[in-house]
């Protein structure tokens, strides 16, 4: 049955996360401001914090639950910071999620338990990943894989353990020759030059990768399989099967700082005197609350088309078009909203001394990665259209 | 908990209702237009539907049926995919007694609703919105003084749905501070039921102008009686409304530009295969998708009568309200001179919802 009232445990459960937010504030600009050290594994005064908290019960069946709840978690725990925890827990990185869905059972026992980034975009490619360029070439003496290129915007890609990553084994048959291919940390021939520098969510470490003569063993390659399909690559969807809940996810992680921004800029036009007259006509209203409103409205479509898109995940159905709707919208929701913020406030809005301008930089990424706003379009329309990927570039 | 499950009764309204829309409405939508009225034909068609009685506790000679907020939404997205001036007209009767289920005493539930539960089509009016460049609904001028126990209405109402037939009319007006609304019977002494005004789209619904010229009610006119009502959430309850309509119109827009899209040629392939519109298309699909979750939202606090409802409905009216004319306005920009021309129902989809857009309580959940 259609329903959007949460539950006082659900409520209980997102004002736990919410805290934990506001405890994190405190260490958000210094963190931000030192991009180049990785923020610490656990903050300080974690424990002491973590214990004046009410531990809230666990989800009943009457509770909000699945992929629904992580999307509002995920605004929730992104509302403190975008790359700052208490804790820092290992969980899944994009690599773990190519992994559960492309490795074979022993795969998946052998490296899930490592936190993997995951490896697409080149210094000559990002959003048509046909064009990768580092190889993977077979040694049949040796049975191993040499893989040579160069990887660059690997989120978590300092912490990570070990990466998937797209290499061709045939340039020559495009994308069909893409394969995916696990590299342990400390494998000759991998480096990690450092931390990108980067306009926001500096706190998060991506990184730059190069392979040189990298050799790893030939069941290395997720899946094990080795042939070059004919005609579309039924490897490459396989590789695009994880970003139906990522996108989603990625989403809520934008529309976390948004929230952010609102709040904050509320709270600023509450003390100013501001009125914000929810139900009457536009007319009489100022023009701040007018702006202020309209951010809102964005953003509760947009938290609403991502709440449809992970529903729909949680109840097994597809979700691909909406996945795309939310990301597409999320994208530019949180872009319109913490711009539109620094706009209603003014200078106040671009000050260091306030977070609102660190809001703006960190969800300004949400548009590019997981697949830029662009792209979302060319799947929701090829979706609309009944097109295929030759039909519609 | 969250979620956007139709249940299987839900599925069936709509499948039945997206049928009727495109049998019984589609095809006479142009003529209501150009002709500037609707055929009583479809009034009498719909009332067998029974949109209106079957929601009718049995008490006052009604269906029973329980009324579900969402449920409504989820028709008036099917009736505005039809068309938006007849989804209207169609549910004009529900508007008004919805506001007497939700707020009426007693003694006024016996007196009016009753009347909704025959086999002919009857209809009562909203009349909340009045002429003037600050109009706001929230704010209205005219006004209601005591006089006794009684009062005396003073105002000019505007946008008043089928007011050319309504039985009644619920006029909203200020009252000592506060706002009320107050039941008017249309042959009222000092009430003048004004001609069909003439407005850029909705052509085929009749609307009118109500002077009010110090008419006196008795306290019995005033809805909810001696305490009044909460006036806002019968406003709250039509921003949903609306919003609804307005998702079936912007479903129909698109709907009708992809396959069009895909057979006009222009530089050796089909415009969809270009970004410009392609892209467009995706985008309005986006928005339509965005618009349906948010008028659910309020459609379903709307009827938990959720304390965050007159938010919820303002940021839904606001967000539908641009959207719907942005989809609406690339609908004809994605048609060029064809989207002009009234030979392609897209200019008449326009019109129509820079009407409804603009325009507050013209229908209820």
């Amino acid at each position: 049955m259609i329903d959007f009232t949460l539950t006082e445990n659900d409520e209980a459960r997102l004002a736990h996360l919410y805290a934990q937010g506001e405890y994190i504030r405190q260490f958000v600009r210094d963190a931000d401001e030192n991009e180049a050290e990785l923020p610490p594994e656990v903050l300080p005064g974690a424990e002491d914090f973590l214990k004046t908290l009410e531990r809230p019960p666990a989800p009943g069946p009457e509770d909000t639950q699945g992929p629904a709840m992580m999307t509002l978690s995920a605004i929730a725990q992104y509302w403190g910071d975008y790359s700052l925890r208490l804790h820092r827990e290992g969980g899944g990185g994009l690599g773990n999620a190519a992994l559960s869905a492309a490795g074979t059972d022993e795969q998946k026992a052998k490296w899930g338990g490592l936190l993997l980034s995951m490896a697409i975009t080149e210094p000559g490619c990002g959003s048509d990943p046909s064009r990768v360029e580092t190889t993977a070439v077979l040694d049949e003496d040796t049975d191993e894989w040499v893989i040579n290129g160069e990887k660059i915007f690997v989120t978590t890609g300092i912490r990570a353990e070990g990466v998937v990553l797209w290499a061709t084994i045939d340039k020559s048959a495009g994308r069909a020759g893409i394969k995916s291919f696990l590299v342990e940390k400390g494998t000759p021939g991998f480096e990690v030059p450092g931390k990108e520098k980067k306009l926001g969510i500096r706190c998060d470490d991506t990184a730059a990768y190069v392979f040189r003569d990298c050799r790893i063993p030939r069941e290395n390659l997720l899946g094990l399989d080795e042939s070059i399909p004919k005609q579309s690559s039924g490897g490459f969807r396989g590789v695009m099967k994880t970003f139906n809940m990522t996108r989603p996810m990625t989403a809520a992680m934008g529309l976390g700082p948004a929230k952010a921004a609102l709040d904050f800029t509320r709270e600023q036009l509450e003390e100013a005197g501001v009125d914000l007259a929810y139900g009457g006509g536009t007319a009489q209203q100022s023009a701040a609350a007018q702006a202020f409103m309209r951010l809102e409205a964005i953003y509760e479509a947009s938290e609403l088309a991502t709440l449809r898109a992970t529903w729909l995940a949680g109840t097994g159905q597809p979700n691909n078009m909406e996945s795309s709707v939310c990301k597409a919208h999320a994208g530019s929701a949180v872009r319109a909203i913490t711009q539109g913020c620094v706009d209603i406030l003014g200078p106040m809005g671009i000050s260091r001394e306030h977070l609102l301008e660190k809001w703006m930089r960190d969800c300004r990424i949400t548009d590019i990665y997981e697949g830029t706003g662009e792209i979302q379009r060319l799947i929701m329309a090829r979706g609309l259209l009944d097109y295929t990927r030759q039909d519609l570039k | 908990m969250i979620s956007f499950g139709l249940t299987e009764e839900q599925e069936l309204i709509r499948d039945t209702l997206k049928e009727f829309a495109s049998e019984a409405m589609r095809p006479i939508a142009r003529d209501c237009d150009e002709n500037g009225e609707i055929p009583q034909d479809f009034l009498d068609t719909i009332w067998e539907l029974g949109l209106t009685s079957t929601q009718i506790p049995s008490e006052y000679g009604g269906g029973g049926e329980e009324r579900s907020t969402v449920t409504n939404a989820i028709v008036l997205e099917e009736l505005g995919y039809g068309d938006v001036a007849l989804a209207l007209a169609a549910t004009a009767p529900n508007a008004f007694v919805n506001a007497i289920l939700d707020h009426g005493t007693e003694d006024q539930k016996k007196a009016l609703l009753p009347l909704f539960t025959t086999d002919e089509f009857h209809t009562a009016s909203l009349a909340v919105l009045e002429h003037g460049p600050l109009a706001d609904p929230a704010q209205p001028s005219t006004k209601a003084e005591p006089k006794g126990d009684d009062f005396v209405l003073s105002g000019r109402k505007s946008w008043v749905v089928l007011g050319d037939r309504a039985s009644h009319f619920l006029v909203v007006a200020r009252n000592n501070g506060g706002i009320d609304a107050f039941i008017v019977p249309a042959d009222a002494d000092g009430l003048t039921v004004g001609e069909p005004e003439k407005n850029v789209g909705l052509r085929g619904l009749t609307t009118v102008t109500l002077d009010l010229e110090r008419v006196e009610v008795g306290p019995e006119a005033r809805l909810g009686g001696s305490d009044g009502c909460d006036v806002r959430a019968i406003l709250d309850n039509a921003r949903g409304a609306n919003s609804a309509i307005l998702v079936g119109a912007c479903r129909g827009i698109l709907e009708f530009c992809v396959p069009y899209t895909k057979e006009r040629i222009a530089f050796d392939e089909p415009i969809s295969k270009k970004q410009s519109i392609a892209f467009r298309m995706a985008e309005m699909h986006m928005e339509t998708e965005a618009m349906r979750w948010m008028t659910w939202k309020t459609a379903s606090h709307a009827g938990q009568g959720h304390p965050q409802t007159t938010r919820q409905a303002h940021l839904t009216k606001q967000y539908v309200a641009e959207k719907s004319v942005w989809i609406a306005d690339n609908g004809i920009q994605i048609f060029g001179g064809h989207g002009f021309i009234r030979e392609y129902p897209v200019e008449m989809w326009f019109r129509n919802v820079r009407t409804l857009s603009v325009l507050e309580a013209m229908a209820g959940l």
